[in-house]
């Protein structure tokens, strides 16, 4: 079996919070295969049902309908509960609210202490687990001492520690400042190419989506686009009409197309954008004087 | 402003009073207490004071800092000595006015009192500048854990210290934010009445518990996510090992009580 998460007709609706609200139908008929080690993006405005998917996936939230396979085990089956959050482990949105302990190093043993690895092996689990989020000379430090993209390679250490086949991450990089994110999802690549782990990543950040190997847009509590995200980030109108914004590059190019000029709207990088466009300005006619810099507006 | 707040007061060493196993510093300090509250002489006393003597050399931190421990305690101190001072009416009178007065007796059970007291937190602020809270919270959890067969819940409480510990730092930042974000807003929270200040305290502490709710219920949902299910099956990182010295210590210290209680019993 090539799949690791497959989600078959799923239905999610939070119950009426008193007499008088209505129950929110979150998720409404999800159909999605994730293969074994991929690395998938789902983005999404907020509201748009991706964190109470991605909880489906751990079995925080069962499915009021439909079934959610993960590794080979139904999440409604109560007594797989641990296997199951084994083999898919969850990295929140706040590292403050996940860190359990006040040192580094037993904060990423705790999956390890709760299902009762000996000693020796959880050592090395341990220390390995510092060592690939590049966090081992911290490790007996106090969490509070840490910055904020710190604090989340250490939850994510936590989560590797259990030697999962799939990670979950749910907008780790919310509460981040740009370096913090930026060592986050280079740890959270690095975990995805190096050990085969299956990576999904909640994220409304189209550059973070756009470095995974495929990108899941839902609104509205509905798969609307799935693949390649050089090919979802060219469906620029359809993005557009659910709220949300493409990379800056690909708008670039898709505003460059709408413009007459020649160029492919599946630019999703800077350096492909800038192959892109030289290509594009050394087909124009060359009527500038060869020392000046052809991307002054004076030109 | 609130950063300044350290709980537990552990001071960093390697001494070797750090490296004795936590558990044993626990028992060696109750036997301590006892030695203390045995012994009713000076002698006695003496004997003590020598063991503290020894427990702040080897700790290896300045004898400053056990003189601070005392200076909140001065008030009591204070009171307790002007009460036996006064109080006490057998022995040679020194010096009386009106219905006051002074014995020798007295004089000589403040003084001990006095000495008693200071050697008691001294003694006792060793364990806690040796040890940082979360290992004593450990080590607590472990000699306790005859207790769970009489169903009292041991591994729950040290969870809930030991998560408390963790979040006492990201509280203090919390509140730090909010007095600014109120402050921000206009409220007088260093300034204006008594009866201002206390109001608008409220407007810092709701906001701090609406959050520490939400945090709670992230962290639970967290911990059941890592596969948390109590403290059945539990192994742990931290391995607490006994060393020969640990035994060393427990031995002198249970020396120095049959010490106390050797003077005790011939009665000097």
């Amino acid at each position: 079996m090539d799949n690791i998460i497959e989600i078959r007709d799923l239905h999610f609706t939070y119950p009426a919070e008193d007499e008088d609200s209505q129950p929110a139908e979150v998720l409404k008929g999800i159909d999605l295969d994730i293969k074994k080690g991929e690395s998938v993006a789902v983005l999404g405005h907020n509201g748009s049902g991706k964190s109470t998917l991605a909880k489906h996936l751990n079995a925080i939230l069962l499915p009021t309908s439909g079934k959610v396979t993960v590794n080979g085990i139904d999440t409604a089956d109560e007594s797989r509960l641990f296997e199951l959050r084994q083999s898919a482990g969850m990295v929140f949105q706040n590292p403050d609210n996940q860190i359990v302990s006040s040192i580094v190093e037993e904060d990423v043993a705790f999956a390890l202490e709760n299902l009762g690895v000996p000693y020796e092996e959880m050592r090395k689990r341990v220390d390995d687990a510092l060592r690939a989020v590049n966090m081992y000379e911290y490790r007996l430090h106090s969490p509070s001492q840490l910055s904020g993209g710190q604090k989340q390679r250490v939850a994510i250490a936590g989560v590797i520690a259990m030697e999962p086949e799939c990670m979950i991450l749910d907008e780790p990089t919310a509460m981040l400042d740009p370096q913090g994110r930026k060592e986050v999802l280079a740890t959270v690549q690095k975990m995805n190419r190096e050990k085969g782990m299956t990576i999904v990543l909640i994220t409304h950040y189209m550059e973070e989506a756009a470095q995974c190997g495929r990108v899941v847009v839902m609104d509205k509590g509905r798969v609307v686009l799935d693949g390649k995200p050089e090919k979802v980030f060219s469906q620029v109108e359809t993005l557009k009409s659910i709220g949300l914004d493409v990379p800056q590059v690909t708008e670039l190019a898709w505003e460059l197309e709408q413009a007459g000029f020649s160029i492919s709207p599946e630019t999703i990088s800077e350096e492909e954008c800038v192959e892109a466009l030289m290509r594009l300005f050394g087909r124009l006619p060359v009527n500038l004087p060869a020392q000046s810099n052809y991307t002054d507006k004076e030109q | 402003m609130l950063k300044d707040i350290t709980i537990g007061q552990y001071f960093p060493g390697n001494s070797v009073i750090h490296r004795l196993d936590p558990r044993f510093k626990i028992v060696i300090t109750i036997i301590y207490i006892v030695m203390l509250f045995t012994g009713d002489s000076m002698a006695c006393l003496a004997v003590g004071a020598v063991f503290t003597a020894m427990m702040l050399v080897l700790s290896g931190i300045k004898l400053k800092m056990y003189l601070k421990s005392i200076r909140p305690l001065m008030p009591f101190l204070v009171i307790t000595a002007l009460i036996n001072l006064f109080l006490v009416s057998s022995g040679e009178v020194l010096w009386h006015w009106k219905f006051l007065k002074i014995t020798s007796e007295g004089v000589n059970i403040s003084v001990f009192m006095i000495v008693r007291i200071v050697l008691l937190i001294m003694g006792t602020s060793v364990l806690t500048y040796t040890t940082s809270p979360i290992t004593l919270t450990d080590a607590i959890e472990r000699l306790l854990s005859p207790l769970k067969k009489l169903r009292f819940p041991v591994h729950e409480l040290a969870m809930m210290m030991s998560i408390a510990l963790r979040f006492i730092p990201t509280l203090i930042e919390e509140t730090d934010k909010i007095i600014s974000a109120q402050k921000a807003r206009g409220a007088e929270i260093d300034s204006g009445s008594f009866t201002t200040r206390a109001r608008n305290l409220i407007s810092i502490l709701v906001p701090l518990f609406i959050s520490s709710f939400r945090r709670a219920d992230e962290l639970a949902t967290a911990m059941e996510c890592r596969c948390y299910n109590g403290g059945e099956g539990r192994t742990r990182l931290r391995q607490l090992k006994s060393a020969p010295r640990d035994y060393i210590a427990l031995a002198v210290t249970l020396l120095f009580l049959a010490g106390v209680i050797t003077l005790k019993i011939i009665g000097i």
